[in-house]
């Protein structure tokens, strides 16, 4: 595969500038629970329909941990390749707003309950691993409403007390392309463990991003911007680009870059200052001491390790050994554990390579036509296969094979019984090809004696007859063979 | 008859089921007293029909297998209560009912007991003298211008005046033992995580924990056994057996060993202190116990690990009280900000309001480390000091408190005399240890005087043995005249 050379920089007139930039993502786990109470975590609900006293924080109230929510934070550890830690603490975390009933949120400073990971991205340039800083569970908080009302703001605590994984990254991304190929690898890694549903739009998934620029070559780290609460990889690159351009303009200018939280307003596509340095909240973390600190035993790490399902990285070399793919196509095909398990329904029942061909080909085209995922393809696994086993053993030609996928997308039947109703199973009998072809050449003497006498470009001719008279059916590449044959006699 | 209420829990228990009283009885008879006694200021809320109908229902259909069968009972208003006021003698809470019953008093109510009203007490529990109620501060029975002591004064208030035959209080830095001390009872702080804190008002979360006041050791007993479970809605709870602790009550002591810590003799302590501490252990020596000196040197850096710690883990337990969900909301303010700053300034007592300031200063950035870090790290020494001595003694002999009971209003506007009044029973909250405040003797005012048993964790069994055995041979009895009635 030709390699691209990475390209990302923005070109100042007192030189050329890389972008440095470190993601914290919120994920929300996936759990029927909330991270402290037996509140239900459906999304949709009714305004403050799941909400208990703990959520709200009546006096007296205490937070118990979700165990499961626990493994869910043990499992993405182990699918960043992390170090799971045996012990850690959960901290409150002090400030005051209409939506956090609690006044403080509980969330984990200096323990958290993972370490350091990698997650390796596929880039044109080649593969790159970008480290993973920490994991840590925390509440999400309620949701304010401004704009139910002119003059009051309505506050939803359904949310409140939700668990999240913040996955922090190292400052090791370096182009709008890399977050993007970031958040799709963890979100994919996620959704193969069960973690988190990675879904942006009920805000699932969400991310700070963290924004410097320096001099290609430079060793030190400029001053970071964060941009807080990015809800789509498309206003992530956007706000990326936006703010690194804003900082390159600055040092041009000979001015400093404060260290501060932005916003991205997504409307007018540009970053504004939310508060400096100086205003941040002094957050008075201390331990909470109504929890005590989290001690996981080694047997329910190990445990939990060896329940993993395989993970992309894994299924992409085995794609590539087992079925002889390629790294795009092994790519490609496992990008969503769905996707990867059709293939490997339809791989187990043909040829595995014309499979991955046209997996990728017609059937993302009419997927993503209809606006549809995998999961509810019109097209079963196993009519799927029978289609490509059609096509291998030659039974249709790749042209009536299309004409049979459409009719399959219409009616959802079986490929076997599309091509006898119709009778679109190609003619691969010897004799009778023959037959029609001389048939075909006794009509066309002229034509056979100018092929004779040199005009070469005629055998398109005779080929484009046997199909019309086929009905399209003949085997292409019996007919050349006979028609070859048949013309040097 | 006329003197039911004077009698003890136990007595009183076996009057219910020997029929010598109906419930219905009883539970009049504390009524008239406690409309009686309303210049004590012990009740914020009082719920006479509803424990009346309790009491019938219990008559009509009694079961005497219950270890509090019949017994009205009036607790400390820090206690959730369902469907009754639960102030925490707060104004900002001054409007809260609760959906829900704090795990503690289920267990009472499900032992047999039922609720006859909520006990006054410093806001939030942060008091030594129960004068920083926004309901205004409560009388000692023992006389009219005396504190009785905090912040579960309206409880011991109220037991001395015989307002209820048993109570319950929190215990966060000493507040069961020093009002106790201060009206000639009994009060045991259980080890923490024995009672749940689930439906407790918090203020320090890692110090706070429920126990008994009573007037006799037995009673102690018999309510610590009620009272106590393991609760799986408690992270911190502990997961053990359930006792049976009046079922076990010893008063053999030969041979135990009290330790007797030469640094809770402290700078200006009155010498009659002092006297009754002598006494203590002639008592528990003549009773056959050995008495060993012994050390435990960071005792003096517990006053200022507490006044750290405490107010930390209260600056951020008591954020919750904003406005928005329930509780006293300020009507004034024209935005999100001000509604808090108006809510917490109208809502908080002084009192509170310096807690607050405290805990957040400590907490702030730049500052953890020099102080609550630091505080942290004193608790464990503190608390090492303690299983040091553990090795060697079964229990340890202190007093209670370093004076009697003090004058109304004498240290309100000196907070560190009022925070000192802590120094003998603190160390035991930052070590999470059970104590028992034990009357012991009267100072020459008259004014009841306590001393203090501290045990191992969860080694309450031992402590009330001890002081099962010392209440009998010490001779304290409490005589109150009703001045008030």
């Amino acid at each position: 595969m030709s390699k691209e050379k990475f390209d990302y920089f923005i070109n100042g007139e007192k030189g050329k500038y890389e972008v440095v930039i470190g993601l914290e993502v919120h994920a929300q786990v996936l759990s029927n629970s909330k991270l402290f109470s037996g509140s239900s975590t459906k999304f949709g609900a009714d305004p403050n329909r799941q909400v208990s006293l703990i959520d709200s924080a009546f006096p007296g109230m205490l937070p118990v941990i979700n165990e499961e929510c626990v493994k869910q934070a043990v499992r993405t550890g182990l699918g960043l390749n992390a170090k799971i830690n045996n012990y850690s603490v959960f901290d409150r975390k002090n400030y005051f707003y209409a939506d956090l009933p609690q006044g403080y949120q509980i969330s984990q400073y200096k323990n958290p309950i993972v370490g350091e990971g990698k997650v390796l991205l596929d880039m044109p340039y080649g593969s790159k691993e970008i480290g993973i800083e920490r994991l840590h569970l925390e509440q999400d908080a309620g949701k304010s409403i401004h704009d139910m009302d002119p003059s009051s703001t309505y506050v939803d605590l359904n949310r409140s007390g939700i668990a999240l994984m913040e996955i922090v990254s190292k400052p090791h991304l370096r182009s709008p392309d890399e977050v993007n190929a970031y958040i799709k690898k963890l979100r994919t890694i996620m959704r193969y463990l069960g973690t988190c549903d990675g879904n942006m739009q009920e805000g699932s998934l969400r991310a700070d991003v963290n924004v410097s620029v320096r001099k290609v070559g430079d060793k030190n780290f400029g001053t970071r911007c964060e941009i807080k609460n990015v809800n789509s990889i498309k206003f992530m690159q956007m706000a990326i680009e936006y703010e690194a351009n804003r900082q390159v303009e600055l040092l041009e200018d000979g001015k400093k870059i404060d260290q501060e939280t932005r916003l991205f307003d997504t409307k007018k596509n540009e970053t504004r200052s939310m508060r400096s340095k100086e205003d941040a909240h002094d957050y008075r973390y201390f331990p909470d001491p109504d929890l005590l600190p989290l001690k996981l035993e080694q047997k329910l790490i190990d445990d939990l390790k060896k329940s993993l399902p395989e993970l992309p990285d894994n299924k992409k070399e085995r794609f590539i050994q087992e079925y002889g793919l390629n790294s795009y196509e092994a790519n490609v095909l496992v990008s969503e554990k769905e996707i990867s398990d059709y293939y490997e329904e339809v791989a187990k029942l043909s040829d595995k390579k014309l499979a991955a061909t046209w997996m990728m080909g017609d059937l993302f085209a009419m997927l993503n036509d209809k606006g549809l995922n995998i999961s509810n393809s019109p097209i079963s696994a196993k009519n799927f296969a029978e289609l490509v086993q059609s096509i291998k053993s030659g039974e249709i030609s790749g042209r009536i094979a299309k004409e049979v996928f459409e009719i399959m997308v219409e009616s959802g039947d079986n490929p076997k019984k599309i091509i006898e109703s119709k009778g679109m199973k190609q003619q691969s009998d010897p004799k009778e090809l023959e037959k029609m072809i001389n048939e075909i050449l006794s009509k066309n003497k002229d034509k056979v004696n100018q092929y004779k006498a040199g005009k070469e470009k005629l055998f398109g001719f005779f080929v484009g007859q046997v199909m019309k008279l086929s009905g399209g059916k003949a085997n292409p590449q019996l007919t050349n063979e006979i028609l070859k044959k048949l013309l040097k006699g | 008859m006329n003197n039911i209420t004077n009698q003890s829990l136990s007595e009183i228990l076996e009057s219910i089921k020997s029929k010598k009283i109906s419930s219905l009885e009883l539970t009049q008879a504390y009524i008239k007293n406690i409309e009686n006694a309303k210049k004590l200021n012990a009740f914020v809320t009082t719920t006479f029909d509803q424990a009346l109908e309790n009491a019938k229902k219990f008559d009509n259909k009694p079961n005497n297998e219950q270890l509090l069968s019949g017994i009205p009972l009036a607790v400390k208003d820090l206690f959730c209560t369902e469907n009754v006021k639960t102030t925490a003698g707060s104004n900002i809470l001054n409007n809260f009912v609760p959906s829900y019953e704090s795990t503690v008093t289920k267990n009472l109510w499900n032992n047999g007991a039922f609720l006859l009203g909520k006990l006054n007490c410093d806001e939030f529990a942060m008091g030594s003298s129960n004068e920083t109620s926004f309901f205004g501060n409560v009388i000692n029975p023992i006389g009219d211008h005396l504190v009785p002591g905090g912040s579960s004064g309206g409880s011991s208030s109220a037991l001395a005046a015989d307002l209820t035959p048993a109570t319950i209080g929190t215990d966060t830095g000493g507040s069961i033992r020093q009002p106790a001390s201060f009206t000639g009872t009994v009060g045991l702080k259980p080890t923490y995580g024995l009672c749940s804190r689930w439906g407790i008002v918090a203020f320090a979360s890692s110090l706070d924990q429920a126990g008994p006041m009573t007037k006799t050791v037995n009673d102690c007993s018999i309510m610590l056994e009620a009272m106590s479970s393991f609760d799986e809605k408690d992270s911190t709870s502990i997961n053990k057996k359930k006792e049976s602790y009046s079922k076990n009550l010893k008063d053999n002591i030969k041979g135990l060993k009290i330790g007797i810590p030469k640094e809770y003799r402290v700078d200006n302590m009155p010498k009659e202190i002092d006297e009754l501490w002598e006494k203590g252990k002639k008592i528990l020596k003549d009773l056959g116990a050995q008495l060993i000196d012994i050390s435990l040197p960071h005792t003096k850096y517990a006053l200022p690990t507490y006044y750290i710690v405490a107010p930390a883990e209260a600056s951020s337990n008591l954020a919750r009280y904003d406005g928005v969900r329930y509780g006293y909301r300020s009507q004034k303010g024209k935005d999100l900000i001000e509604m808090y700053e108006n809510t917490r300034s109208e809502g908080f007592g002084d009192e509170v309001k310096r807690r607050i300031l405290i805990g957040t200063y400590v907490l702030s950035s730049g500052y953890y480390d020099a102080y609550y870090l630091k505080a942290q790290k004193v608790r464990q020494l503190i608390k090492k000091d303690f299983d040091d001595s553990f090795t060697k003694v079964d229990a340890i002999l202190t007093p209670s408190t370093p004076s009697s009971a003090f004058k109304i209003g004498e240290k309100t506007n000196d907070p560190v005399s009022m925070y000192l009044n802590d120094i003998f029973t603190v160390p035991v909250n930052l070590a999470g240890l059970p104590a028992l405040s034990l009357p012991a003797g009267l100072d020459k005012q008259g004014y009841p005087l306590g001393l203090q048993l501290i045990g191992k964790a969860l080694d309450e069994q031992k402590i009330l043995n001890i002081g099962y055995a010392f209440e009998k041979n010490c001779g304290y009895k409490n005589e109150i005249k009703k001045w008030w009635s």
